[in-house]
């Protein structure tokens, strides 16, 4: 038994911790400014693309991967100055339909620039190699995965906790106007934000990619839906609660796409149902879930909206 | 709004509104139906009821809602479902043996159906998701929007709704054509036909929307806890109004499905609701008259009028440079962009026709938030 | 504003006025070029753009036509697919060409059967494509015949009993060619799982976890491009054992780049293979070289892919039923189209009477992990 489910479990935690990075980049934004950046994903993508075309202008490795990154963070500082500092004082809905337009935006760029063909992700040494793990076969890059995200995790917790940014982060997640009466500059705050999860967002834009190196410009959008879910599940505004809820949907996922096996496996069925179809819409339900018995999330803190 | 108005700006509305049916009607008796006028035309009154609809919720309720293309397909599937010739069954369900369903219903009727099912579909939904608040909301709606489309993909349903396979055959817009003797087309009717469609229902939503319960809605919309406090119940009207948009999505629904002559779930994506969300946003939220005409103008620029940047266009000698496939696309994100930016009131803000075509401007009737 | 408005109900007064020159003939090419699709779709076109340079006129009637294309992108997307077709038709072509995708096919069909425009499918193998209507023809063969020859190939020559099937939701390609390769492989006595995943899916492991822990001696996976690549990667790295089979859509350099240097075996049927016939070999990859963009629209090699040689011959027929009609209108081009036949790139082409190429043989070919080049391993009929 072990053995049919272990295959499952190890793409889940793989793909778990990809979706956690891009999920701390969605967490972090609506802590801080109340907006689902659904623009978010895309950014994952675009950092794909970029890395395709630095790649094949035949630069060595270890430039193209921080260059990369560095145009990545630079995108989602862009993106936060053009489309969402002007509408700072408009409603709500209005920054979520510019953060959809951006979205918009940023696949159409890339259809044009791809002229609408699949790129391949080139394959970056040492981690695109295959090892055996007990019966599987894997990517190194699937083990390492969970490992570098933990590390980063840590990272940027030491970083909200004990330097003066991460201060300034925190006071603004609180309370927006109040922060600003003390006189913290918010702008520079949003920029620094945005800065940190685009670059996850880029990471893991490397780590999934390398894992399913087929990019077009719709790549972006289920991974960025999906992450998002992972932050609200987790309680949207805590960094520990979105890497989870990530972990937790990753595996759930690849054990649906299974389920048809495992259950044929135990003798509970005798041909497939075809649940595979619900691997996607799976994810969904489990957020409704969620929203409707705790809706500040696993780790959320509860909010009351005062009058 | 209560304030003293003059009769004269509705009657030139409504003869407006009455130039513009009896436009169609000659334009389609004399313009070659090869025109992609038509295919404007027809899409974009779909895509008008469409986005009124959720105008309804998102611009006269405040409710943030982004299922409308879930709800889409359920009236979509549930017009081919009741609307596909017995004869045809077997060939659509060849993997099902010509499904479940053997009979078929009028289309009127199929299309009521449409609706219902939506609105059933937008109760049952309704009763978990309305309690959350706006984003939250926002992100349970689509999220069961997907679901739904999972669920009409299932195989385990493929007896009634074809599985993840297309349904076709259904009666489309072409066939209210009036056929002579001949069997040549004497009277066309295919764009007037959705015209009328859309034209009825957005009189309801209208109708609605200037009721007592559209007032409800729209105190809601400006402050809940306020609107609680005067006596609205919330979760009654904000239900009626979820169900009633849903309504009008099916239908709508099911209009696309004449428009598509195809019924396929997978492309009832989220890019669909994005892309209704924009429309709404274009011409205002708030505004029946400014999602109307946005739709018009948003289908006619991405089929029709930007289709050139998509192709090589040399000026003499000049070849224009960067005109490929996906140009038309990119210069039409980057006018969306521009508008949600810069225009953020849309085409109308939140006045309608009539407002327009009064000469003494009033008091704007709600103070900008 | 009222100006505003005025200004753009003149507009739409205005454009439809179609200008016909006298001695232009249309053609629309009705093709995917971006969306799922967008590769094959492009090469596609590319066979009907090579057909078009070298018989750049055609004479009809004694009277000598230019041939004009009009290219019109479907996206692979069954809802885009009306307009991209009425765009076809209000350009005022006389005969229409494709689409590679069965679903965008049928979805594009109404429109064209109500302007009575005829269609030749290229690579279209779904059967009711053409079923039940008179308008649409195709010169490829059908998925009854391809499910077939492949069940045949895996159950006699590659020996396995059990076939994991792979195909992508809501197309009609995928689902109708297993459902008659599960058909044919169950009536040989072979069981078949077969499962399905959601559009837009990248992440193809755990389906490969599935094949093994089901016990398949082959993997059939007959998805568009941009699926069978990431399947033969992910395959790769996960150590699949066993062969990869699929159907014409595999036929495609970027799947044959994709498992080169890997030890997937990957088998699959089509139309064509590179060799038959070296003048058009040549022609077509002298062609390609010679422009850069044409180049990159067929996936940045001159490899050629079945699809094009299928374009080509589609195109062919186009002329030869204009010919034959001796006249330009679109409703005495399709009257004449079942009438018509040719000696194409890919053999003779001659409808039946649902309008579908009569074809009796397919090509068998596999992928030389080694060089990334297709193989011909045997032309296969069915009786």
């Amino acid at each position: 038994m072990w053995d049919t489910i272990f295959p499952y479990l190890l793409s889940g935690i793989s793909v778990g911790g990809q979706y956690a990075l891009i999920a701390i980049g969605y967490t972090m934004v609506y802590g801080i400014l109340r907006l689902i950046n659904f623009a978010h994903g895309d950014v994952f993508m675009v950092s794909a693309i970029i890395m395709v075309y630095i790649m094949a202008s035949g630069l060595p490795m270890w430039i193209c991967i921080p260059l990369v990154l560095l145009i990545t963070v630079a995108i989602g500082f862009l993106i936060e100055r053009a489309a969402y500092k002007p509408l700072r004082s408009a409603p709500r809905m209005s920054v979520m339909i510019s953060a959809i337009g951006v979205s918009y935006t940023l696949q159409n760029l890339v259809l044009y620039i791809t002229g609408g063909l699949n790129k391949q992700y080139p394959t970056i040494p040492w981690i695109s190699d295959t090892m055996q793990i007990g019966a599987a076969k894997t990517k190194i890059v699937t083990v390492v995965t969970p490992f570098l995200v933990i590390l980063l995790v840590v990272a940027l917790v030491l970083l909200i906790n004990r330097t003066k940014i991460g201060m300034a982060m925190r006071a603004v997640s609180k309370d927006f106007e109040t922060s600003q009466l003390m006189g913290i500059k918010i702008n520079n705050v949003i920029s620094a934000t945005f800065i940190i999860g685009s670059f996850l967002a880029g990471v893991g834009s490397i780590l999934f990619f390398t894992n399913y190196p087929t990019v077009i410009q719709t790549s972006g959008a289920m991974p960025g839906l999906k992450a998002f879910v992972a932050a609200v599940f987790g309680g949207i505004g805590s960094i520990p609660g979105a890497v989870i809820g990530a972990f937790i949907i990753g595996i759930m996922e690849n054990i649906i796409k299974g389920l048809d096996v495992i259950l044929f496996k135990l003798g509970v069925i005798q041909a497939p149902l075809g649940l595979a179809t619900f691997s996607d819409a799976f994810t969904f339900a489990l957020l409704i879930v969620i929203l409707v018995v705790k809706p500040s999330g696993l780790f959320g803190e509860k909010v009351t909206d005062k009058v | 709004m209560n304030q003293k108005k003059s009769k004269k700006p509705m009657i030139i509305s409504l003869c407006l509104i009455a130039a513009v049916y009896i436009g169609v009607f000659i334009a389609e008796q004399f313009i070659p139906q090869q025109s992609m006028l038509f295919i404007v035309l027809k899409k974009g009154a779909v895509y008008a009821l469409v986005a009124v609809s959720m105008n309804l919720l998102n611009g006269f309720t405040g409710i943030f809602s982004l299922g409308q293309a879930g709800f889409m397909l359920v009236g979509a599937y549930v017009y081919g479902i009741f609307t596909i010739p017995v004869a045809e069954r077997m060939n659509v369900y060849q993997y099902f043996d010509g499904g479940l369903v053997q009979f078929t219903v009028p289309v009127i009727i199929a299309m009521i159906f449409s609706g219902l099912a939506a609105a059933l579909f937008a109760f049952l939904i309704g009763l978990p998701v309305l309690r959350l608040k706006s984003d939250y909301l926002a992100i349970a709606t689509l999220g069961f929007a997907e679901i739904i489309r999972a669920i009409f993909q299932w195989n385990g349903l493929g007896r009634i709704t074809n599985s993840s396979n297309m349904l076709n055959m259904f009666p489309t817009f072409n066939d209210f054509n009036i056929l002579g003797p001949d069997g040549k087309v004497t009277v066309y009717l295919s764009t007037l036909i959705p015209f009328i469609m859309a034209g009825v229902c957005i009189l309801l939503i209208v109708l609605l929307i200037n009721s007592t319960y559209g007032r409800a809605l729209k105190a809601i919309r400006d402050d809940e806890v306020a609107a609680e406090a005067m006596g609205i119940n919330l979760a009654h009207h904000k239900r009626l109004a979820f169900c009633v948009s849903s309504f009008f999505a099916g239908v709508g629904g099911a209009m696309l499905a004449m428009y598509q002559t195809t019924v396929q779930a997978k492309s009832f994506t989220s890019a669909m609701t994005y892309e209704i969300l924009l429309i709404v946003v274009i011409g205002g939220i708030g505004s029946v008259t400014g999602s109307v005409l946005s739709s018009f103008l948003f289908v006619a620029c991405s089929e029709w009028w930007l289709r050139f940047l998509d192709e090589k266009q040399i000026i003499g000698n000049f070849e224009v440079p960067l005109l490929r496939i996906g140009f038309r696309m990119v210069v039409f994100s980057v006018i969306i962009m521009i508008v949600v930016l810069f225009f953020r009131k849309g085409i109308m803000g939140d006045k309608e026709l009539p407002d327009l075509l009064s000469r003494s401007r009033k008091a704007k009737g709600r103070a900008g938030k | 504003m009222k100006k505003l408005i005025a200004l753009v109900l003149a507009m739409m007064l205005l454009v439809p006025a179609l200008a016909m020159a006298e001695d232009v003939v249309k053609i629309g090419v009705f093709e995917p070029a971006s969306g799922s699709n967008g590769a094959g779709g492009k090469q596609e076109t590319l066979g009907v753009q090579y057909a078009n340079y070298m018989n750049p006129t055609v004479v009809i009637n004694g009277t000598e036509y230019k041939v004009e294309l009009v290219i019109a992108d479907n996206g692979s997307d069954d809802a885009k697919a009306p307009s991209a077709a009425q765009n076809i038709i209000s350009a005022g072509a006389s005969i229409a060409l494709g689409s590679y995708g069965s679903s965008v096919s049928k979805a594009g069909s109404k429109t064209f059967k109500d302007a009575d425009v005829p269609v030749i499918g290229l690579t279209c193998t779904n059967p009711q494509v053409t079923a039940g209507n008179s308008h649409y023809f195709r010169v490829c063969f059908l998925d009854p015949f391809q499910g077939t020859v492949l069940a045949n190939y895996a159950f006699k020559e590659l020996g396995v009993k059990t076939a994991y099937c792979l195909g992508e939701l809501g197309n009609d390609y995928d689902q109708g060619l297993i459902n008659y390769f599960k058909e044919a492989f169950e009536a040989l006595g072979g069981t078949v799982i077969a499962e399905p995943f959601p559009a837009d899916t990248q992440d193809f492991t755990s389906y490969l976890n599935n094949s093994a822990a089901y016990g398949a001696e082959v993997f059939f996976c007959p998805v568009s491009v941009k699926y069978a690549t990431a399947i033969i990667q992910q395959a790769s790295s996960q150590g699949l054992e066993i062969p990869v089979l699929g159907g014409d859509t595999l036929d495609n350099n970027m799947v044959a780049e994709a498992a080169k240097g890997t030890n997937v075996k990957v088998i699959i049927t089509t139309f064509y293979q590179e060799g038959a016939n070296k003048e058009f070999d040549d022609g077509f990859k002298a062609w390609l070289n010679a422009n850069p963009e044409m180049l990159t629209n067929n996936g940045g090699n001159d490899m050629i892919a079945a699809v094009s040689v299928m374009g080509y011959d589609g195109y062919m027929m186009a002329l030869a039923a204009l010919q034959s009609a001796g006249t330009t209108d679109s409703a005495a081009v399709m009257a004449a189209l079942p009438t018509t036949e040719i000696d194409g790139i890919s053999g003779h082409i001659k409808f039946d009477e649902t309008g579908d190429a009569i074809r009796t043989a397919a090509f068998v070919k596999k992928i030389n992990n080694e060089s990334g080049e297709w193989e011909f391993v045997a032309e296969q009929t069915v009786e």
